[in-house]
């Protein structure tokens, strides 16, 4: 009993009660006759998916912003750089390097705004990143209805405008990054290209909050005061590290659409930062500290939950939707969790 | 507005461009309403009001139970979603045994009521672990109780709750509740109640705030603890309401446009009045004065001898009840329930309106709830009609007040943050420097 208490003290409630769960899950699969070499792969391919989105939270986190509740901003700036690699007729890997450059531009200037608005609003961040998002989806709807965009793969069949999905496949840009260098052990199918892509891209972040440039970022972080009267211009850090994360979520979007076979235009970023929030929550992560370590094995636990619980609950309770509202349940119950641990809670 | 105006002269250190930033998206409204009627073509001004009047009804008490929470320092409250949901399973209750009518109108609110004191005693404790953070704390509430709703109407109900299967509410499976519920006969059960015509209503109710004008004028000491009103303040509100008292009576007389303007429901309207009346009675009690000190300053009221924390709870809790009333009001209004999304956009149309009303996080009032209820819901309806004669889309329209939804969210309460920075930097001198030395 002790020992159970010493190792949720070390880990965390989240990651124990939400890794418990999935570990249950896993079981239960197993005996249900589920193909567990399908389940793992199929894990494997949407943590790769995810993976860059999860690793956006980290810049913010560290710089003290907390959690990234503005994903929606660098995936629209990805989102648009894709629309207009599209409609210059690009295709397979061009469309998809063209596409990443591009959002570095565009989710430079975007994270640029945000950051600002972010330094603006100093103690309500995440109130005000929320609705930002929020926003700049419903501005982006409207963008993608009235921007004249021509090319007939993208457009409805009817009327002006983009359509809701655009399919890659007709991009030729379909799950290639992974399909690169892609492992297959009988069913058991390891999506080589995203998995080295984000195991890179955590190297990169880890590289770079190692750099002077990265520790100035930490100090404001963890005592913005202390890092003021260090000479250290702490604005500036912070948008530094809003720009970052924004970057880091355009490029993710890429990734995830690749993998997804579709990009989603419209609502569909609405409610991204949720699950990404959620997922570095349950790594271990809070509101004000965070590391490299808690994205992979948040990822990990959550996207292996949402993959494994389906085919579960389905299969238990036929005909119910039961594991998308567990997920519900699990990542809005996660994020209030880290929300009563945020520094200023507690009795007044 | 005629309070805006009532500031605008009682205010001796008036400072233009601080009143702009203070009003901004209120103005950006009352700009946008007024474009919207030049642009759009095919709007009348009988189906305009037929509209706005309809959705007002409907909304005006969501939007009033925010007001106890921000006095009370909680910030605007997103979890009234929460509250909605206890709306929502009242009315599935009542409407699985098939009862209608006021009585079933009633019953439900009676068996909301202690639902929604549950759930609303659990936010106030969660709100107060997240002080700081109640409004995203709020937010995620909201979907959080969305997902335990879900459970509730998909899975609970049949598998753990025994139903009868073949019950037209409920699935073909036996679990879970159907996608949408028929309100039955509790459809406009209160609006039923009593309607009166809309002109006669409006001339009557100008009428009189006219004669309540004259009277706080010119008789002072009879008008027990309000101030006397200004000259100019007068000239405003008298001139306006006396306008518009003689403008419905000539329509009357003619017969014109404005006589064809949908019925008012004196019932709803009436609850809409009670909770008005409520709102403001409360904060004369010990009750209500425990709030707004909480609101100020949380440490000053603890070493006063205020429980802080109970009090903020309270504060959660009539918000939420009031909130489920709303609910269910709302929904007699509309006559179906659609159980799975009816309530997820009720936090947000509800704080959109009372920001648009000139409300802050810290400072809410029942004229801003109103105007601002009146104000938004009247966007929302010239949206689309103006994306259809503009640019020939009304889907644009659509997309358009979405954004406005949480755009103007997003912008108030930035505005906001960024101005208590700023005057906080007027006030103290800065901290790092205090730090330093």
């Amino acid at each position: 009993m002790k020992l159970i208490k010493k190792l949720i003290d070390r880990i965390g409630v989240p990651t124990f009660a939400v890794s418990l769960l999935l570990l249950v899950i896993l079981v239960m699969a197993g005996f249900m006759g589920q193909s567990i070499p399908t389940l793992l792969s199929d894990i494997l391919k949407r943590v790769g998916m995810n993976g860059l989105l999860v690793l956006a939270m980290v810049p913010s986190i560290k710089s003290g912003t907390g959690p990234n509740f503005a994903l929606p901003v660098g995936i629209e700036g990805g989102l648009i750089a894709m629309v207009c690699c599209m409609q210059l007729d690009l295709s397979g890997w061009t469309l998809l390097l063209c596409a990443s450059l591009l959002t570095i531009v565009f989710c430079t200037l975007l994270g640029y705004i945000y950051g600002k608005l972010m330094n603006a609003v100093k103690g309500a961040e995440m109130t005000i990143a929320t609705y930002s998002g929020f926003s700049i989806v419903a501005l982006f709807n409207i963008l993608w209805l009235a921007l004249p965009f021509s090319n007939r793969k993208m457009g409805w069949m009817l009327g002006t405008g983009l359509r809701e999905t655009i399919q890659l496949d007709s991009f030729h840009a379909a799950q290639i990054i992974s399909d690169l260098g892609a492992v297959k052990l009988g069913k058991f199918l390891i999506p080589t290209g995203t998995l080295v892509l984000f195991a890179l891209a955590c190297l990169a972040v880890n590289f770079f909050f190692n750099t002077k440039q990265g520790y100035a970022i930490y100090a404001g972080g963890v005592n913005p005061r202390f890092a003021d009267a260090s000479g250290l211009n702490n604005d500036r850090s912070r948008l530094l590290a809003n720009i970052l994360s924004t970057i880091i979520a355009g490029l993710g979007i890429i990734v995830y659409a690749q993998g997804y076979g579709y990009t989603q235009l419209y609502n569909g970023p609405m409610m991204m930062s949720f699950p990404a929030v959620a997922a570095v929550l349950i790594g271990g992560a809070t509101a004000s500290r965070v590391s490299i370590f808690n994205v992979v094995i948040g990822t990990f636990i959550f996207q292996g939950l949402m993959t494994a619980a389906m085919p579960v609950a389905n299969q238990l309770f036929s005909g119910t939707d039961l594991s998308d509202i567990m997920r519900q349940i699990i990542q809005n119950g996660v994020i209030l969790y880290a929300l009563t641990k945020v520094k200023n809670g507690g009795k007044s | 507005m005629n309070e805006l105006l009532c500031k605008l002269t009682g205010n001796e250190q008036f400072d233009g461009k601080e009143w702009i930033l203070d009003h901004i998206v209120t103005i950006i409204f009352w700009v946008f309403i007024i474009l919207g009627f030049i642009l759009s073509d095919g709007v009348t001004i009988n189906w305009f009001l037929t509209e706005l009047c309809n959705r007002f009804y409907r909304n005006a008490f969501l939007v009033l139970s925010l007001i106890i929470p921000v006095i009370a320092g909680l910030g605007l409250n997103f979890g009234i979603t929460v509250g909605a949901i206890a709306g929502q399973l009242a009315i599935i209750f009542v409407r699985y045994f098939d009862m209608g009518g006021i009585g079933g109108f009633a019953l439900a609110m009676l068996l909301s009521t202690p639902i929604a004191i549950l759930i609303g005693w659990l936010c106030g404790i969660l709100y107060n672990k997240t002080r700081g953070q109640e409004m995203i704390a709020s937010l995620i509430v909201g979907y959080f109780g969305n997902g335990v709703y879900m459970f509730i109407v998909l899975f609970v109900v049949g598998a753990i709750i025994p139903v009868a299967a073949e019950h037209t509410m409920i699935l073909p499976g036996g679990v879970g509740v159907r996608m949408s519920v028929d309100m039955g006969s509790i459809y406009y059960a209160l609006e039923n109640l009593l309607q009166v015509k809309f002109a006669p209503f409006m001339a009557g109710v100008s009428g009189l705030y006219f004669i309540w004008t004259v009277f706080k004028r010119f008789f002072k000491k009879l008008a027990i603890g309000e101030k006397r009103m200004s000259n100019l303040g007068f000239a405003l509100n008298g001139g306006l309401s006396l306008a518009l008292c003689l403008l419905f009576v000539y329509q009357i007389a003619t017969e014109g446009s404005l006589t064809i303007v949908r019925k008012v429901p004196i019932g709803t309207v009436a609850m809409i009045l009670l909770l008005a009346l409520f709102t403001r009675w409360i904060m004369t009690t010990k009750l209500g004065q425990d709030f707004r000190a909480c609101g100020q300053n949380q440490h000053i009221a603890e070493s006063n001898g205020i429980n802080v924390n109970r009090t903020r709870i309270i504060a959660t809790i009539i918000s939420t009840v009031l909130a489920a009333w709303g609910m269910i009001l709302y929904l007699q209004n509309i006559g179906t329930l659609n159980v799975y999304t009816a309530h997820t956009n009720m936090g947000f149309f509800s704080v959109a309106a009372i920001l648009v009303g000139g409300a802050t996080a810290s400072r809410a009032t029942v004229g801003q709830a109103l105007t601002g209820c009146l104000l938004f819901q009247a966007m929302f309806i010239l949206s689309p009609e103006i994306g259809q004669s503009v640019f020939g889309q009304a889907a644009l329209g659509e997309y358009f007040r979405t954004f406005m939804l949480y755009g103007v969210i997003g912008v108030s309460l930035g505005l906001y943050v960024w101005r208590a920075h700023k005057k906080q930097k007027l006030v103290l001198p800065p901290r790092d420097e205090v730090k330093v030395e």
